[in-house]
């Protein structure tokens, strides 16, 4: 049996704090900040694609931990249940059938779709309501709803496509990664309710080490091109995936093979918001400094007489 | 000469001074709820543009009164602004003479109007801000009903999208940019602002900076 006896640290038991605060932000939406002096280790889940068994057990667990409700909706004839991800549902299953064209296997390729935690998120680049995104030194990255003005552009920002605005309050929701379980030494809900262990939670540098031994099992099983999703293009994530075919990651229900964020969302966000401000004030100060130099241009009574001799010809 | 310069409602009065009615009342009204759809379009954007002017979302409300109204203050301006472009659009159309006015901008910042050629109701200047605005409020609306994602998000993919609000970002830049040129221009040639407020101007005003205009108008009398 693979090694899924992760190790967390200890649940506290003294000096409990009830969630994650202003003294643990590394990024803060639309403002600057300093980094904390005190660092948070480093957290991850990992979604091991080849134990899964697409029961939605961690659908049903998000659903229920974080207090949401689906409305009854319909079956389109396949698995995947709601279809997308939803305000509500944070995580969905998707389901992949894909014929192995060197074993002529097919396989169910199940992946759990939801947040990556980016290490550099693009939601939070995006986003204009200072602090409505933030991401802690443990590297969750989180929406604060009582800030979030439901304009969409962390929809825009977001590399993996995983935030959706309510259209009840017009808020952005997604998954926290629990970030008020893991504040008090707990895992993820969908970690917890995993009957296969396919989800697991823990420091990155454990997930890290034991993803290596799950892609040596794979490996030792014909998955030469087993691995580790951890894709550098956005810092890496805090949620990785082992994959049976990491060569092919799009095979997984189009999960980006290099995923970073859009070079428009970084030209939006960088140069054109220096840019455009710079213009506008240089505007403004040219007509100052014109009107300073040329001063007023005013009509002289020699052009009133000659407006008077041109209509008053004919008076 | 055709008429092709004259709009509704200009007249020139003789009188000391001579006056000239440029604007028609419709029009004035029409110009300032344009104006203010504009300044509270700017402000609004402006605010969710850059993080240091987060702060002019107080004057809506708040940030999610900002982001609800923003497109609605556009769905005015865009039908406002259809307003003033039928009124204004033909004395806008481009004239020989308004190459050489361009040419001569160096003269026109200047103040040296009698290097100038004589021009119609609309100088070269005019006639690029007026066309400037036409297109970047074509290009702003379109570009914002692509990002309006509280009613039309499911029409258009995330790509799209992230096109559309740099696009508009950039228009919103420049529209501000030509709106600065405006201002500027009213508030620099003394006895524009009368022309906008009251909708007169006086034959003083229209000899100096609109002469084939005002020879035009007291022709037709």
């Amino acid at each position: 049996m693979a090694n899924f006896e992760y190790v967390l640290p200890p649940a506290p038991t003294t000096n409990v704090k009830v969630a994650f605060g202003e003294e643990d932000l590394v990024r803060r939406s639309a403002s600057n900040i300093s980094p904390p002096v005190k660092q948070l280790t480093p957290v991850s889940k990992l979604i091991d694609v080849s134990k899964c068994i697409g029961c939605k057990a961690c659908q049903v667990a998000c659903l229920e931990w974080n207090n949401m409700r689906e409305e009854v909706g319909y079956n389109h004839g396949v698995y995947d249940n709601p279809l997308d991800l939803t305000p509500a549902s944070f995580t969905v299953m998707r389901y992949t059938e894909w014929v192995n064209p060197e074993s002529q296997n097919l396989e169910w390729l199940i992946r759990k779709d939801g947040c990556m935690h980016c290490a550099d998120p693009g939601c939070l680049k995006a986003c204009p309501a200072p602090g409505a995104i933030v991401q802690y030194s443990n590297g969750i990255v989180d929406f604060d709803h009582d800030k979030c003005i439901g304009c969409g552009y962390c929809i825009k920002g977001c590399p993996f496509n995983i935030p959706r605005i309510s259209k009840v309050d017009n808020k952005a929701y997604k998954c926290t990664l629990c970030s008020d379980r893991v504040a008090v030494g707990q895992g993820p809900a969908c970690a917890k309710s995993c009957p296969t262990h396919a989800i697991v939670f823990g420091t990155k540098d454990e997930m890290k080490k034991h993803a290596e031994a799950r892609i040596k099992d794979l490996k030792s099983r014909g998955y030469t091109n087993a691995g580790l999703y951890d894709p550098p293009g956005v810092g890496g994530t805090h949620v990785m995936y082992v994959l049976q075919h990491a060569d092919k990651p799009e095979l997984y229900a189009n999960l980006p093979k290099d995923p970073r964020i859009s070079p428009i969302v970084e030209l939006w966000k960088g140069m054109t918001k220096y840019a455009g401000l710079a213009a506008m004030g240089a505007f403004a100060v040219i007509g100052l400094l014109h009107h300073v130099v040329t001063g007023a241009n005013r009509v002289s009574p020699e052009d009133e007489e000659n407006a008077r001799r041109l209509a008053g010809g004919r008076r | 000469m055709s008429a092709y310069d004259v709009e509704q409602g200009d007249e020139v009065h003789p009188g000391n001074p001579v006056t000239v009615d440029r604007y028609t009342g419709g029009a004035r009204i029409n110009h300032w709820i344009t104006a203010t759809c504009l300044v509270l379009l700017a402000l609004s954007g402006l605010a969710l543009f850059h993080p240091s002017l987060f702060f002019l979302t107080g004057l809506f409300g708040g940030g999610q009164t900002t982001r609800a109204i923003h497109p609605w203050l556009g769905v005015i301006l865009f039908f406002s602004f259809g307003g003033l472009f039928i009124r204004f659009w033909r004395a806008n159309l481009w004239k020989a003479e308004d190459g050489t006015w361009m040419a001569r901008l160096r003269d026109v910042l200047g103040g040296h109007e009698e290097r100038l050629p004589e021009v119609g109701k609309y100088n070269a200047g005019q006639k690029v801000v007026f066309w400037s605005m036409s297109i970047l409020i074509i290009v702003l609306i379109c570009s914002g009903i692509l990002i309006w994602d509280q009613y039309f998000a499911e029409f258009s993919t995330v790509e799209t999208k992230r096109f559309a609000v740099l696009i508009h970002a950039l228009a919103a830049v420049t529209i501000i940019c030509v709106w600065i040129v405006h201002v500027y221009a009213a508030i620099w040639v003394r006895g524009t602002i009368g022309a906008m407020t009251k909708g007169r101007v006086t034959g003083g005003w229209a000899w100096r900076h609109h002469r084939k205009w005002l020879r035009e108008l007291v022709g037709k009398r």
